[in-house]
């Protein structure tokens, strides 16, 4: 088996006073999607942010793509490959859908054959292109959110909860434009509270439970055992 | 890759009401002067207050456009943004006067020369000046506004006096270049050549900002860091460097305003910053904290305000600015034009 693109060991993360994150292991593989599970308030989001530089483990360390990044910026680390798309979207409202895909391109202009596949990923971009992103719905939002990611290629990609609060045509048209994505080989870190498409897209899974990660293994194993889940995470009620 | 989902894009609805909110602010300037052009009836002395208003209101604007960028970027409060302007002031003006061969006779060319020497002194001065209080002052209490606060008003207080040192204590008189002084007369109203040339200068440092903020990926970058820094970082920009480099063009605005009031004014003190810091508060305070195009509106709406008032109702004059920001913060609590933040 390849190195993992990326391993975070004994993590730990504060946060004000509290401790979040108690010593998460994990690792991601490179290419295809590694769910992260879990009940709300487990440190799923934490991790993400903790991974991307936004909260600064307070100790462990985390490798990405051989190299400790521990200690890097924000910045550096979004320029070593990482992209990320937050669970509040991180969308710039003021500026238009073209400002902010331009933004997302940070090595150059927008590639254009890149741009039509997001386009075709996802059209309503292609429509409000010039327009204002506040005032786009809650899904278009997130599809900003999403292509801004995919504006360049990324060695890695932390995705939370892309599908959150969205309507059933807009979580279809998520699920298509992630499997796109990890069809072209990258390697994507997701979490997700809808378990049908954690199904459809996880290749392995990680369940965290009270800022650790307490189970890993193949999702489709996780998928066909009803009991892990119920104990694992509570989802069987959910799971469709 | 896959073939387009099937939904119909439509914009998330915007009222009209919300339409016409999002476009008030714009057309406060326009009311505020007709409503002074009836409010005062002789159409020459309006004319001459309004362009005294203008001229004001942009080098205000110019004094508030960094702060107000500084604050929506990294969310710190400088109170020391005076001293900038005090030190803009010194250094500009020191320059015209070893200048005054220049300045002292009429010709346009030079005495514009002398004067943009001076403006590029006390921006290069005031510049580094503001890289060095970022680094000293500022950096060591970012996400503290207490502190902030406190040592920004600290390091206001030791520039004062390093004036006063380098300067003495005494205020500066000075006289416009031959061919800014005095007025020219038009449609029966005198216009100080100087504030013409305010806001002349003012419009054109306006458009430019908003050229680089709109048109440039450095303003891009400066735009979507005042909404969300962190989400800019996570893209792979290095925002603290950006925002030290909005700081020193901060300063450097600043000390540029700082001549422009100076010889607006025609006299130079320590505390000359530290007292526009109250006018250029206000200005960033009904703008909307970290917009540049709210701080262009609320600085001409305080400029029009103070000299409208100051002519009808002298008296009211000192409050009117207080009155203006009491009214557009009940109106709008975050201010004209405010920066929506990401929580």
């Amino acid at each position: 088996m390849s190195d993992p693109i990326l391993r975070l060991s004994g993590v730990h993360t504060d946060i004000a006073q509290y401790h979040i994150l108690q010593g998460v292991d994990l690792d991601v593989p490179r290419g295809g999607v590694t769910m992260l599970l879990g009940r709300n308030g487990v440190g799923k989001t934490t991790t993400l942010r903790t991974i991307i530089g936004h909260w600064q483990a307070r100790s462990g360390t985390i490798h990405f793509d051989g190299a400790d990044i521990t200690a890097m910026p924000t910045a550096s680390r979004a320029r070593a490959g990482i992209g990320f798309v937050p669970e509040d979207m991180g969308i710039f409202t003021d500026l238009t859908v073209e400002e902010n895909m331009v933004l997302a391109a940070i090595s150059g202009p927008l590639d254009r054959k890149r741009l039509d596949w997001i386009f075709t990923a996802f059209p309503p971009l292609r429509t409000f292109w010039k327009s204002e992103a506040g005032n786009l719905s809650g899904g278009q939002k997130q599809m900003l959110s999403i292509a801004r990611a995919m504006a360049e290629e990324r060695k890695l990609y932390l995705i939370d909860e892309p599908t959150k609060g969205l309507a059933p045509a807009i979580i279809s048209t998520m699920a298509r434009a992630l499997r796109d994505l990890k069809a072209q080989g990258a390697s994507i870190l997701l979490v997700e509270q809808n378990f049908a498409v954690a199904k459809a897209l996880g290749d392995t899974a990680a369940v965290m439970e009270d800022g650790r990660i307490t189970w890993t293994g193949a999702m489709a194993e996780l998928a066909a055992d009803t009991a892990l889940q119920d104990r694992l995470i509570g989802l069987s009620m959910e799971a469709s | 890759m896959s073939a387009a989902p099937d939904h119909r894009p439509t914009f998330a609805a915007v009222s009209l009401s919300d339409r016409i909110g999002k476009a008030m602010p714009y057309l406060l300037i326009p009311l505020l002067v007709v409503v002074g052009f009836f409010a005062i009836g002789s159409s020459s002395s309006w004319l001459t207050l309004t362009v005294s208003g203008l001229a004001m209101g942009m080098m205000i604007f110019i004094m508030a456009s960094g702060l107000t960028l500084v604050f929506g970027l990294m969310d710190v409060i400088n109170f020391g943004h005076g001293a900038f302007i005090s030190v803009g002031a010194f250094v500009g003006i020191t320059v015209l006067l070893a200048l005054s061969g220049w300045t002292g006779v009429p010709s346009l060319a030079l005495n514009v020369a002398a004067v943009i020497l001076a403006a590029l002194a006390a921006m290069l001065a005031t510049g580094v000046l503001g890289w060095a209080f970022e680094r000293v002052i500022v950096r060591p209490v970012y996400g503290a506004h207490l502190k902030q606060i406190l040592v920004t008003v600290g390091g206001l207080i030791v520039i004062e006096q390093l004036i006063h040192v380098f300067w003495g204590p005494d205020e500066i008189f000075l006289t416009r270049p031959e061919t800014l002084k005095g007025a020219f007369t038009f449609w029966g109203a005198a216009i100080e050549k100087f504030r013409l040339l305010a806001v002349v200068f003012g419009l054109a440092l306006f458009a430019a900002m908003l050229l680089v903020l709109k048109r440039t990926r450095i303003g891009l970058i400066v735009r979507a860091g005042v909404q969300n820094g962190e989400m800019v970082q996570a893209l792979g920009y290095r925002l603290k460097l950006v925002f030290i480099g909005v700081f020193i063009a901060g300063s450097a605005l600043a000390g540029l305003g700082g001549v422009m009031w100076g010889l607006y004014q025609e006299v130079i003190t320590a505390g000359m910053g530290a007292e526009m810091m109250i006018l250029v508060f206000i200005v960033v305070i009904i703008g909307g904290l970290g917009s540049v195009e709210g701080a262009f509106i609320g600085a001409l709406m305080v400029g029009l305000l103070q000299n409208y008032i100051a002519f009808l109702e002298p008296k009211l004059a000192l409050i009117s600015n207080i009155g203006l920001m009491t009214a557009i913060l009940m109106w709008r609590p975050q201010g004209m034009l405010p920066v929506v933040k990401a929580k």
